[in-house]
């Protein structure tokens, strides 16, 4: 169990003017689960680069691989030879071809004149899946494939590619809690088979669950390398950090104005009889497993689709939704899960994002629209989320995970909503940015807007919500308080 | 997912000087080599008859740039000028012939009613089916040229009166009225985009619709008034045609049709959407005036300059590539 698969000493890397790597050092055991850890930006993904061939160091590394002699860098080729594959987090897969093409497509690569035969990828495929011990069927075409199945089919890629040291690449990400159980036993099976694997992820609860060891990298530097044996989600995120991090639930603020009611609101097929009622400056927990009707009953409460049954009020008048323009002029806003697809339109300015929601007001004194206007609405909603913004003129896709939430929340908050659902609002955003999102989010509430959180992390919820909804199979299952209930048997209760 | 992605926008001044750039550049290059190299370049003569053939061309490209920065295309803009102009003729000829200036007048207000008329309907089914424009401005094209070669039996409407002709070869404070009627439009189109909602909307909806319809913006009604907006320049572009050369027939200016895509990939809008711009286009469409003309003066075939724009794009498309890359 102790030899070494890959170890690497003094890595540097340098893009322009930043140090990006700093004089790593970096050692992977056979056959273990590691993690490598750090914030957005502490120097992972160069790493990672370095370690499979795409990036080479600056002069004066070393790697060396159990008894083979030491090299100064890694080439793609000598990567491919040692078996080191990534698992990156968009699994470059090929929608449009079958499971089985996707998994033997390395052999193609390997020899491309070679003539394809189906029956053989098929076969070829089949045997690792079996190995594998994971439901896929080789002929069903990978587009048609939740995330969770094509994850299995990129590791089973690299597995028919002989891989021996596996990257993996914030994995767990958009996979609901079940699937992730499922991808850390394979995690777990791969590891009893002797492959060494690199965990990289921002739950860090799964961190600690899967890895035996783990590795922090902040600004570039090693902060060290740790056994996971006795660490605390606190103490691993005060690594990634550097500072301390509050980990107490929120005091509930004892709201009794009702700002929202839902009356046996039902959409079929989605959820059923739910009842429930949002007070003012009050922070709302709504959670349950991904497909127990969160997210559909937040389009619902948007107007992004229409209930079937029941009732909606707002300040205790009846509320009908037609659209989202309707919700929104109701003071109804929604932070969407899929910021990359629905939060915000990507390849447009940080400036356009911000602004996008109220145009309307925006044309108003003149009748036309400003740039002026445009740059100092953005400017300010920046400084007032504290977001980190070199050029509001470049385009939101630019800025990091953390900062982009920051943006949707400003073009939201721009609305002057008095409901806020934020679904998910920590997906992609790194340990320290998270912290960030929810002090702007308690103190939203703290000012009196009503906010419903939906998420699948039973800490954030735990430690965020004055009162916390579960949801399953559609239907309302409990109704707890933190603060009489620990964050462990909100787990339970959640994965119940 | 664009994979070309010109990741900075308007809104800014300045942030689409690269493209302006590019296109005042090939402008003056092109410019200053015909006028060293082609006989009689800079006559008074030369230089009015580029400004009466650029405003054809350039007023469909107009039509065509709005749809290609919402993300989509349309196919119909030479047959929706075709049966703006037909409108426009029959009516002057046969209804409205003896109410003078007036019935001009009338003519063309519902010459740009039946073009507007066709973008509407292209818009509508677009916003309501979902389908995807080319798909829709295809089927559009096709029926509006079938339709006009029914009513015209595949003949065309000759003769004008001379008040409406001036629209094709007057001038006012020294402008070719084409090119004033091109100038005034351009603008037009450029404060459109860049100051009012639906401007804006089209560009966001462009880069990614579903975004943006979760924004609170009305997608569909935005569509609905870009495709309008496309048939509205299209049947101006109509009315000049049919000013110019004092006639009108189904297919007439047919050829431009893929022109007007090049002039817009040309002035450096995105092929995916949510980017392009007015002013680089209008360059565009002055250098490929100045290089059609120019040949012909030279005495090279008008296929030439064509096989020349042709060369031009992906030259101007390779210089392009490094600095999106970049930035």
């Amino acid at each position: 169990m102790d030899d070494i698969a890959l170890r690497a000493e003094g890595v540097s890397k340098v893009f322009g003017q930043s140090r990006v790597l700093d004089d790593v050092s970096f050692e992977l055991r056979r056959g273990e689960v590691l993690c490598l850890a750090g914030e957005n930006g502490c120097g992972k993904s160069t790493l990672i680069k370095i370690l499979n061939g795409v990036y080479t160091p600056e002069a004066g590394a070393t790697f060396s691989f159990g008894n083979a002699t030491a090299v100064s860098r890694i080439t793609p080729h000598d990567a491919r030879a040692l078996g080191i594959h990534v698992i990156w987090q968009d699994l470059a897969l090929f929608p449009h071809l079958s499971v089985a093409e996707n998994i033997v497509f390395d052999d193609y690569v390997a020899s491309p004149w070679r003539p394809l035969s189906r029956r053989a990828a098929r076969r070829a495929a089949r045997e690792v899946i079996e190995r594998l011990g994971v439901p896929l069927d080789p002929d069903t075409r990978v587009e048609d494939l939740s995330i969770a199945r094509r994850q299995l089919v990129a590791i089973c890629r690299v597995l028919r590619a002989g891989a021996r040291i596996v990257f993996m690449d914030e994995p767990t990400a958009s996979l609901t809690r079940n699937e992730v159980q499922t991808l850390l036993e394979i995690t777990r099976s791969l590891s009893a088979q002797g492959i060494s694997i690199v965990f990289v992820s921002h739950r860090l609860s799964e961190v600690l669950a899967v890895c035996q060891r783990v590795t922090v990298l902040r600004n570039g530097a090693l902060v060290g390398t740790y056994s996971t044996e006795g660490m605390t989600q606190t103490r691993l995120s005060q690594l990634m950090t550097g500072h301390e991090l509050a980990l107490t639930p929120r005091e509930p603020n004892g709201a009794v104005e009702p700002v929202l009611e839902l009356r046996n609101l039902s959409r079929t097929g989605e959820f059923e009889n739910v009842s429930l009622t949002l007070h003012r400056g009050e922070i709302l927990g709504l959670t349950g497993l991904l497909g127990a009707g969160r997210t559909e009953l937040a389009h619902v409460l948007f107007g992004m689709t229409r209930p079937t049954g029941g009732e909606l009020l707002k300040n205790g008048k009846p509320l009908t939704l037609r659209s989202n323009r309707d919700a929104i002029r109701h003071g109804i806003a929604y932070v969407s899960e899929d910021r990359l697809n629905l939060g915000l339109v990507q390849n447009q300015s940080i400036i356009m994002n911000t602004a996008v929601t109220v145009l309307d007001e925006l044309e108003k004194p003149r009748g036309f629209l400003s740039p002026r206007r445009l740059r100092e609405l953005t400017t300010e909603w920046i400084q007032r989320l504290g977001t980190k913004v070199n050029d509001a003129e470049l385009a939101v896709s630019s800025l990091s995970g953390g900062n982009q939430q920051r943006i949707v929340l400003a073009k939201w908050l721009a609305t002057k909503p008095d409901v806020l659902i934020l679904d998910c609002p920590t997906v992609g955003v790194d340990v320290g940015a998270k912290a960030g999102i929810f002090d702007i989010i308690r103190t939203l509430a703290d000012q009196g807007m009503s906010i419903i959180l939906i998420s699948d992390e039973a800490s954030e919820i735990w430690m965020n919500s004055d009162r916390v909804v579960v949801l399953k199979a559609g239907r309302i299952s409990r109704e707890l308080t933190p603060t009489t209930t620990t964050e462990a048997s909100l787990e339970e209760i959640i994965n119940a | 997912m664009s994979a070309v992605s010109a990741p900075r926008r308007a809104f800014r001044p300045g942030a689409e000087s690269l493209e302006i750039g590019i296109m005042a550049l090939l402008l003056v290059v092109s410019f200053a080599f015909f006028a060293l190299m082609a006989p009689g370049f800079l006559s008074a003569v030369n230089v009015r008859s580029m400004a009466v053939q650029l405003p054809e061309l350039g007023l469909l490209s107009l039509a065509m740039l709005v749809p290609i920065i919402s993300g989509g295309l349309n196919l119909a803009v030479t047959f929706t000028a075709n049966i703006a102009g037909l409108t426009t003729a029959w009516l002057v000829q046969n209804a409205l012939g003896d109410a003078g200036v007036i019935g001009i007048v009338a003519g063309i207000g519902a010459g740009l009613a039946v073009g507007s008329a066709a973008g509407l309907l292209i818009g509508v089914i677009v916003a309501r089916v979902g389908a995807h424009p080319i798909l829709v401005s295809l089927g559009a094209m096709i029926f509006l040229q079938g339709l006009g070669e029914f009513l015209t039996r595949g003949g065309g409407i000759s003769g004008m009166p001379a008040g409406f002709q001036w629209l094709g070869s007057g001038s006012l404070i020294g402008i070719p009225v084409p090119m004033l009627i091109f100038l005034l439009s351009a603008g037009g189109l450029a404060y459109f985009m860049q100051f009012t909602r639906t401007g804006f909307s089209i560009h966001m909806i462009g880069s990614n619709l579903r975004a943006t319809e979760y924004s609170g913006i009305n997608v569909r009604r935005v569509l609905i008034v870009l495709y309008t907006l496309s048939g509205l320049l299209a049947a101006i572009a109509g009315m000049v045609m049919l000013a110019r050369f004092n006639s009108v027939r189904v297919g007439h200016g047919e050829s431009y049709l893929l022109i007007t895509v090049l002039a817009c990939f040309l002035a450096g809008a995105n092929p995916f959407g949510g980017f392009g711009r007015v002013l680089p286009l209008v360059l565009g469409l002055m250098s490929l005036q100045v290089i059609a003309s120019g040949m012909n003066l030279m005495g090279a075939s008008q296929h030439l300059a064509t096989a020349v724009w042709g060369a031009f794009l992906i030259v101007v498309m390779t210089l392009r590539m490094p600095f999106l890359k970049r930035s």
